[in-house]
């Protein structure tokens, strides 16, 4: 019993991952209808964001410091970073602690800019063409995207560490009345699936009780009539974009302190957030979250030693092959519509 | 000739051509000159010239014609390496057997995801290739390493049974690869006057091997088949009215391309014997599309160009390094020389793949014919600009331009 809910919990903030990857992927599918391969490299930009703020507040000055001395006698040099001398030490301090955090104010506007050029400067331009041809130039796209990040950062993961006071982990089996030690989950997973919750439902709150969410929907659902309902659809669509870019780039914010980012981590999420949208249903926003939770756990409990010592191998290839069953059984995907992408 | 048109016995003359006359074609420059670099005629790289061309040729049979995009083909490449290395371990180091049971195998294995893919179309049928490609790759790093070797890679050793060759030779060493006992890697260099050219045995294999590929998908092209295939593409709703099933012809497409896959790597494997679960990963999937989108998906010559190109430029790239484009722009004056090394210094070396992805975007973007359809547009342009000067054709009754077969 306890093994199972250890494994439900480590599914979780995978799960979310995936779900907040998915989420973005099937907004852009279902409002703009574009395939977007370059939707893993957006989440690796937002993980870099975090890499970036990190960076920025840790940039310092040096001073000599006479009273400290090294081990020569020379007077030793002391590097400050600039955010402490200007807020006072302590509040620097914690300024810095807290990059990861504070990254996600400074990714929302970064994140919603790329989305809005991405879409105005190439993806627009696609609409009419077919979707082989959008699948490849956003591939195209996430390469680009994927070198340049390296030729800044380079091809090492960059350690990103979350604020102090989240490190180690919750004794969660004590709460069900377990012996201590038994659950014990790290305080940062749990901050990133409540996280991920929070953002996707402020995603549907977003599209179900505002007015711009609900000319939205009916312009997924006919985009045609409410353009001639004299709405500037595609403009509300464009926004739609920038909202899905900010929603990958805040998964890979908070993703950073769980796995350091590296340039190549978009790429290993998109195979499989494609996958889960498939699984999920193409174009149902539910389906891609519900999918995405059940595909992550399902990884989780795979990865069991008494699972992996019936099938083995099975850890590696559980989502694939769950998802190649349900394509084929359910072929709209768990929570499909009719008529979309259907050819 | 051979049941071909004109045209297309033309097309095949220049594949053959270029093909055979390769080692003089990629050595234009004299080998101790300071464009020796941009050579590309030794041995490795000619051989992958025409491997990944095989690669490509098949692929294009599936994508160009019927327009199932498949993200999982490096699954039979790698399975085809597999195979390939197998057979050098166990019964030979004759390549002909090796090739043969690598075509076979993958053969098999593209008839097994086929007939699962191909239950689905359009963007479905992408992911299920890409799902089962990189369950094999997966499966290739983790459960299966006693076929596989694992990480290492599958390679061979001094104690392999080899039933009809020998284990190891006289001296000790693992025997080469051949064909009834030519090896692979002997090569012949020829010295011309400050040039020199190296004609190389498993070369010249590859390169007729490739011949005959490419002399077989222009027969598909061209026959019954192939036009079923086109039907398929261009409206299969129409083509179910019509009371025909398309899911045989889709399916013998998959199979013959991925025959093409295997082969190809039964071929890189023959000319290396060694095999790596990293050629069955996504990425080199996705190399494949992208040498047939860029040298025109649908075409027939294209795949080969696009091969051909992406290898060389890979090649070449990579080489340039900081000093050699020092020494390219030493005339300018000093600020700008380092202020041009700066700006290319990103695209050349490692950066090769960031050159790759914008070429790659600029091609679909503006060209989405690839190479082909690029070169058909230039000399309609100048065939234009010369017929201008005699005759104006009246814009009016021009027959309109057909759309283009990669569209």
């Amino acid at each position: 019993m306890d093994a199972i809910i250890l494994q439900i919990l480590n599914g979780l903030d995978k799960g979310s991952a995936y779900a907040l990857i998915a989420l973005g992927l099937t907004l852009i599918f279902g409002t703009l209808g574009v395939v977007n391969f370059a939707h893993g490299a957006l989440f690796m930009l937002g993980a870099f964001c975090a890499v970036t703020l990190n960076r920025l507040l840790t940039l310092s000055f040096e001073t000599i410091d006479e009273t400290k001395t090294d081990f020569l006698g020379n007077p030793m040099k002391v590097k400050t970073p600039y955010v402490e001398a200007w807020f006072g030490p302590e509040t620097g301090a914690a300024i810095i602690d807290w990059a990861v955090p504070l990254s996600i104010l400074f990714a929302i506007p970064i994140m919603i800019a790329i989305g809005f050029a991405m879409e105005r400067g190439l993806i627009k331009h696609f609409y009419k063409r077919p979707h082989a041809d959008q699948i490849l130039v956003t591939f195209g796209l996430a390469i680009v995207l994927q070198e340049l990040i390296k030729l800044f950062f380079g091809a090492n993961p960059i350690p990103t560490p979350a604020p102090d006071i989240f490190r180690g982990s919750f004794d969660f089996g004590v709460l069900l009345g377990f012996d201590p030690n038994v659950i014990i989950y790290p305080y940062w997973r749990m901050v990133y699936f409540l996280f991920a919750m929070v953002i996707i439902g402020g995603v549907f709150a977003f599209l179900q009780f505002t007015t711009f969410g609900m000319v939205v929907r009916a312009g997924m659902a006919d985009r045609e009539t409410v353009g001639l309902l004299g709405i500037d659809i595609d403009k509300r669509f464009t926004f739609m974009f920038g909202l899905a870019a900010a929603v990958a780039g805040l998964a890979g914010v908070m993703y950073a302190p769980i796995n350091s980012p590296n340039y190549h981590m978009g790429m290993d999420f998109l195979v499989l957030s494609f996958v889960v949208v498939v699984v999920g249903g193409m174009g149902s926003l539910p389906g891609a979250v519900l999918a995405g939770f059940l595909l992550g756990i399902l990884e989780s409990f795979a990865s069991m030693t008494w699972v992996k010592d019936i099938v083995p191998g099975i850890d590696q290839i559980i989502i694939y092959l769950v998802a190649i069953i349900i394509l084929l059984t359910r072929p709209r995907g768990l929570m499909g519509r009719k008529g979309v992408m259907e050819d | 000739m051979l049941g071909l048109d004109k045209k297309d016995a033309t097309i095949l003359l220049v594949v053959i051509a270029l093909a055979l006359l390769a080692p003089f074609l990629l050595n234009p420059f004299p080998s101790n000159s300071g464009l020796a670099q941009f050579n590309a005629g030794y041995p490795d790289l000619m051989q992958r010239f025409v491997i990944f061309g095989i690669f490509a040729i098949g692929f294009n049979i599936l994508f160009g014609l019927t327009g199932y995009l498949s993200f999982g083909h490096a699954a039979f490449l790698g399975v085809g390496s597999y195979s390939a290395v197998w057979m050098f371990k166990l019964l030979s180091m004759n390549v002909l057997p090796a090739i043969l049971l690598s075509i076979v195998i993958a053969g098999l294995f593209s008839v097994l995801i086929g007939y699962v893919s191909l239950r689905r179309s359009g963007i479905y049928f992408s992911i299920l290739t890409l799902a089962f490609a990189q369950m094999s790759f997966n499966l290739a790093y983790s459960v299966l390493t006693p076929i596989t070797n694992g990480e290492t890679g599958l390679q061979l050793t001094l104690d392999d049974p080899r039933v009809l060759g020998q284990t190891a030779t006289a001296s000790g060493n693992i025997p080469a690869t051949n064909v009834f006992g030519l090896e692979m890697r002997s090569t012949y260099t020829m010295d011309v006057g400050a040039w020199s050219f190296d004609f190389n045995a498993g070369y010249y294999l590859c390169a007729i091997i490739m011949i005959l590929a490419f002399y077989l998908s222009l027969r598909i092209f061209r026959s019954p088949f192939g036009l079923m295939l086109r039907a398929v593409k261009s409206n299969q709703q129409r083509l179910n009215y019509t009371g025909l099933n398309p899911k045989p012809y889709t399916l013998a497409a998959f199979i013959i391309s991925g025959m093409y896959a295997g082969l190809a790597g039964g071929l890189l494997a023959s000319m290396d014997p060694l095999a790596g679960a990293e050629r069955m990963q996504w990425t080199a999937s996705g190399e494949v599309v992208l040498m047939t989108i860029l040298g025109g998906a649908g075409t027939l010559i294209g795949p080969v160009l696009g091969a051909g190109f992406i290898k060389y430029f890979e090649n070449i790239f990579s080489k340039i390094n900081d000093n050699v484009l020092h020494q390219w722009f030493s005339f300018l004056p000093e600020g700008m020389e380092d202020t041009l090394v700066f700006l290319l210094h990103p695209f050349v070396g490692k950066g090769w793949h960031l050159t790759l992805g914008i070429l790659f975007m600029l091609v679909v973007t503006f060209l989405p014919g690839g190479l082909v359809e690029g070169g058909q547009r230039l000399s309609r342009l100048f065939r234009r600009r010369s017929r201008d000067t005699d005759t104006t054709p009246d814009p009016e009754h021009h027959p309109k331009e057909s759309p283009h077969v990669a569209e």
